[in-house]
């Protein structure tokens, strides 16, 4: 069976990014930083091709941190090993529905 | 393998730039010529026009942007001479735009359609001056120019998870090498700087570009926000988040990979074209396409390297783009329109370095004449120009 793989950018990274068709619930991933390292995950769903999954469990309100940096925040509490994009992400920016920013 | 001074074969001009191609540009100095000098160029070979919607009913200051816009673009080195089509009662001033490209020292002429009497007329009076000028370009040679005279403008478009991981790196690997040989680089999208722009501030050559970057970032931010709801669908669009790609912030995390690691040496409004200044600049654009590359091509660069992720076609009549193609799926699926596979980078076939090093030497034989994929098959006709305020 083909390896699945996924990429982690930056060390501060609470998630990586699968580059593998078809991952589904409890398939192993094989989570790559760019040091050499790597690590055995279990995913709790379905995620497709180049879409991310947490590395660690993540609280609502607390960043979700790629290349190092914020790319939004949980919008609810979010699992190691779940599948991480907009249902779970909110963005922080551009936001002209949030009064409070306009 | 690696040459220590590279050079390209361009067209030299009269103001000492090097043109990468030889084109008789037909430039509407208004949406209303379009069809005039869309039909021009349909007779008259080595020709290429520019089909954009505005130059009339709008406000003085962006009447003076389409007007330097077409300026910049008459000026651009891939351009050896110029029909501008006039209807006559426009708000653009061809008039300037004859003057300011001539002031080049190239050929320019302008015909009128009010004054010629009608469409018909004015086809056949810009098709005889076409023909001249093309005839007169033809004689123009390719002769060695250095590598500084490159100007690169670079660009994403759809982008997906790929794209911040394998083309742009490739992208910013290129834009590293030319800039340490002395050469220009554009990059723009300052929308895709939301949430990345203070790792892009931090490069500001002075304090004050610095702060400029910020400032055009918040401008774009603020007219995101002007109309009172989430961005997100506009930017990131559909595409990007099918592609995985879940917020601006990550798109343009992803999209600044591009620009390399050099310092950052100013900000070039919308119409402005670089002069003499080396290394990497940022031109305030929007993301989206037509715009965009109208914006490039502006700027005097003489090619467009562009990454994407989903498979973005397009081009632009008188600047190569070359496709760079981060996602492996994409690429076997789409290879007709892609000019580098960078797909190979994430399947760990190859080295953000190797396809680097690929793509370098194919931008040296673009430069030289070979065509892109998206050049051949004239896949470039739906441009426009960037406007700031309303059509009234």
């Amino acid at each position: 069976m083909a390896l699945n793989i996924a990429l982690k950018v930056n060390d501060l990274d609470n998630v990586a990014t699968i580059f593998a068709e078809g991952v589904s619930k409890n398939d192993e991933v094989e989570v790559r930083d760019k040091k050499g390292g790597s690590r055995t995950m279990t995913v709790l769903g379905d995620i497709p091709y180049g879409h991310k999954i947490a590395l660690a469990d993540i609280a609502p309100g607390q960043d979700i941190i790629k290349y190092g940096e914020a790319i939004g925040m949980a919008s609810r509490q979010i699992g190691k090993g779940e599948y991480v994009h907009v249902h779970n992400l909110d963005s922080k920016r551009g936001r002209g529905d949030w009064k409070e920013n306009n | 393998m690696a040459t220590t001074n590279p050079e390209f074969m361009g067209y030299l001009r009269p103001d000492g730039k090097a043109g990468a191609r030889n084109f008789t540009a037909v430039i509407p100095s208004v949406t209303c010529a379009n069809d005039v000098a869309m039909a021009i160029c349909h007779q008259v070979q080595g020709t290429v026009t520019y089909l954009h919607h505005q130059g009339c009913c709008q406000l003085p200051p962006d009447l003076e942007r389409v007007t330097d816009t077409l300026i910049s673009i008459g000026k651009s080195p891939n351009v050896a001479n110029v029909l501008v089509v006039s209807l006559g009662c426009e708000g653009t001033d061809h008039q300037r735009m004859v003057e300011e490209i001539a002031a080049t020292g190239k050929h320019v002429e302008i015909i009128h359609i009010q004054a010629l009497g009608g469409v018909s007329k004015a086809i056949q009076a810009g098709t005889d001056f076409a023909r001249r000028l093309v005839i007169e370009a033809s004689s123009c040679q390719r002769t060695p120019c250095p590598i500084s005279k490159v100007v690169m403008a670079i660009k994403c478009g759809a982008s997906d998870a790929t794209s911040g991981m394998a083309s742009n790196c490739v992208i910013g690997y290129v834009a590293d090498k030319l800039v340490d040989l002395g050469a220009t680089v554009i990059f723009g999208e300052t929308t895709e700087f939301i949430g990345g722009e203070h790792l892009l501030a931090r490069r500001g050559v002075t304090p004050e570009v610095g702060a400029k970057i910020l400032q055009i970032v918040d401008d774009m931010e603020k007219r995101a926000k002007s109309l009172g709801c989430d961005m997100r669908k506009g930017q990131p669009t559909p595409g990007n988040i099918a592609g995985g790609l879940s917020s601006i912030e990550e798109k343009s995390l992803g999209a600044i990979m591009k620009s390399g690691s050099r310092p950052i040496q100013g900000v070039l409004d919308y119409p402005q074209a670089v002069t003499t200044e080396k290394g990497l600049w940022i031109k305030d654009t929007p993301g989206r396409e037509p715009e965009i590359l109208t914006g490039m091509a502006c700027s005097g660069a003489q090619f467009m390297m562009f990454s994407t992720g989903r498979g973005a076609p397009q081009g632009f009549p008188s600047m190569p783009v070359i496709k760079i193609c981060g996602n492996p799926h994409t690429y076997a699926h789409m290879s007709e329109d892609m000019d580098i596979n960078a797909g190979l980078i994430i399947t760990g076939e190859k080295t953000i370095e190797e396809v680097g090093e690929e793509t370098f030497q194919k931008m040296l034989r673009v430069l030289s004449g070979e065509m892109t994929k998206n050049e051949a098959i004239q896949y470039f006709s739906s441009i426009d120009i960037h406007m700031l305020g309303p059509v009234i």
